[in-house]
């Protein structure tokens, strides 16, 4: 150990649900640097939630190898961050420890899941945090709080220690204020880990360069269309300009799959969360179950007391995708759309190196101003896509409306990570100038 | 169409706990969400449905693992150096 960072944030958006006052750190690559992570992210004698009260009070007795990697590149363990519970929500405002701020303006939500760690970036409590991203979890805090986040290409970082939600489609990721710090931290967590049997060995090392000469810049049609807010696409229209002028070359894309995205998505990640959540149950951690009931009606009491509305929609829509006389409607047809969108995706690569667009439909909304679960869904109907895909999808800061950030997404090849952080450090050393 | 009945089926196959006052609510909110889904009745599959990840497979080795009285620190019940579950007969 190289020291202790005195850790006393002034946490006015509610972003940690907890803070380690006395953050040891070491030698190394981030010595003494405060990073932020995700309550959803295994660390040793660290509670660690998931956002939720079936979990308070629960203390991991092992560390997930992303955190092992920031100990030991020498990072200080700041805090664990605010989320949506489980990762279930685009707002934050499903936390069972209320919900969090957005820095740029308190009345509006920071996006989510990840939305304790990108308010903690964003209101300068932190230069770095990770975050996780299932259907757009690190994507949407970053663009609503005007941040930088990565999902990285589904097997790059090691999810070992990640309390799972949707196995197949999420990623742990970096969050910063510049893509040099997002590059950074990826740099950090991108080491490849057997105990995650979907990984392979890609390390990540790489140092941003702005030269863009030459990119192919795919730009879809489906991600300016029906839904996305004009101002945003405008603005994000005005970005793949800049990139254009650096010397990119914008080309006409098309992802027809696009429109069973959300509903493949949905059907994918609540059959998957179904399974990974019946774990809570009370026995092995969590509130202690009573154990002279029955074993369904304990479950089932416990389970209503600690887990949130939409958590228990989530389970319930997965378990009904995944019933007997269902699944080949829902879960079956939800793989062959997957499969399609993946395609549509490889085949547009043949033509671009990447593929640009908003990153968000709307800039951040108002606290309650979704409160029917099928408009939330909605929301995340650009970011979706790269999970099914799993490629891998940055969200940098390109400008604002009506004050609030707008995001640029763009997207890459599988593995091609280097090439989407360069394409949003060219924009952003652009813009900065 | 899923019915109040469906629901509290639902409900039950999940383990989950649902309050009557959930029930009329949680019923029109599954409409909603399916009426969004049947979109997934026009999918047409230019393959085989897409597998996932495939199976890496690798060998048994014992590898260190948590010392007992770690992983029955989060516990609620525990006797003797097992854990406790609720009766399942």
């Amino acid at each position: 150990m190289a020291g202790t960072l005195n850790f006393a944030p002034d946490d006015r958006y509610n972003a940690f649900i907890t803070t380690c006052r006395e953050a040891p750190f070491g030698d190394g690559a981030l010595a003494g640097v405060a990073v932020a992570v995700k309550d959803n992210i295994s660390t040793a004698g660290i509670q660690t939630t998931c956002g939720s009260r079936i979990l308070e009070g629960y203390i991991p007795p092992y560390d997930a190898h992303v955190v092992e990697l920031l100990r030991g590149a020498g990072a200080a363990i700041v805090g664990k961050t605010n989320m949506d519970e489980f990762g279930m929500g685009s707002t934050t405002e499903t936390s069972a420890f209320g919900p969090t701020r957005n820095p740029v303006d308190r009345e509006r939500v920071p996006g989510g899941s990840s939305g304790g760690s990108a308010a903690a970036v964003a209101a300068g409590l932190v230069p770095m945090a990770l975050g996780t991203d299932t259907g757009g979890s690190i994507r949407c805090p970053a663009a609503f709080c005007g941040i930088v986040g990565l999902k990285p290409t589904y097997g790059r970082v090691s999810r070992y220690g990640l309390i799972a939600y949707a196995t197949s489609l999420e990623q742990i990721g970096p969050m910063a204020r510049t893509v040099e710090d997002v590059s950074r931290l990826m740099s950090v967590i991108a080491r490849y880990d057997p105990r995650d049997s979907t990984m392979l060995d890609r390390p990540y090392d790489h140092q941003p360069s702005a030269d863009i000469t030459g990119l192919r810049v795919g730009v879809p049609e489906e991600y300016f269309g029906e839904g996305v807010d004009e101002r945003v696409a405008r603005t994000v229209r005005d970005a793949i300009g800049v990139l254009e002028d650096l010397g990119a070359s914008p080309v006409q894309v098309s992802i027809p799959g696009m429109r069973y995205a959300l509903a493949a998505y949905y059907v994918i990640s609540t059959g998957e969360a179904s399974s990974n959540l019946a774990r809570f149950d009370g026995v092995r951690y969590g509130p202690a179950v009573d154990t002279r009931k029955t074993w369904h009606e304990a479950y089932r009491e416990l389970r209503h007391a600690n887990l949130g509305a939409e958590v228990r929609r989530r389970i319930m829509l997965g378990t009904f995708a995944l019933s007997a006389g269902y699944a080949g409607r829902y879960y079956t047809k939800a793989q062959v759309a997957r499969g399609n969108i993946r395609q549509d995706f490889e085949r547009a690569f043949r033509d671009v190196d990447v593929i640009a667009g908003p990153t968000m439909p709307t800039v951040a909304f108002r606290f309650g101003e979704k409160n029917d679960p099928l408009s939330l869904y909605l929301a995340d109907i650009l970011t979706a896509p790269a999970n099914l895909a799993g490629i891998p999808a940055i969200s940098v800061p390109c400008g604002r409306v009506e004050g609030l950030p707008v995001g640029l997404q763009v997207m890459g090849r599988r593995f091609e990570d280097e090439r989407v952080i360069d394409a949003a450090y060219a924009y952003e050393q652009e813009v900065r100038a | 169409m899923i019915t109040e009945n469906d629901i509290e089926h639902i409900a039950e196959l999940a383990d989950i706990g649902i309050s009557k006052d959930e029930v009329p609510e949680f019923t029109i909110q599954f409409n909603a969400i399916l009426e969004y889904f049947a979109v997934l009745d026009t999918v047409e599959g230019e393959g085989v449905p897409d597998a996932g990840p495939t199976n890496v497979f690798r060998e048994d080795e014992p590898r260190p693992s948590l010392p007992q009285e770690a992983v029955l620190a989060n516990a609620g019940s525990t006797e003797d150096g097992f854990i406790k579950a609720p009766r399942v007969m």
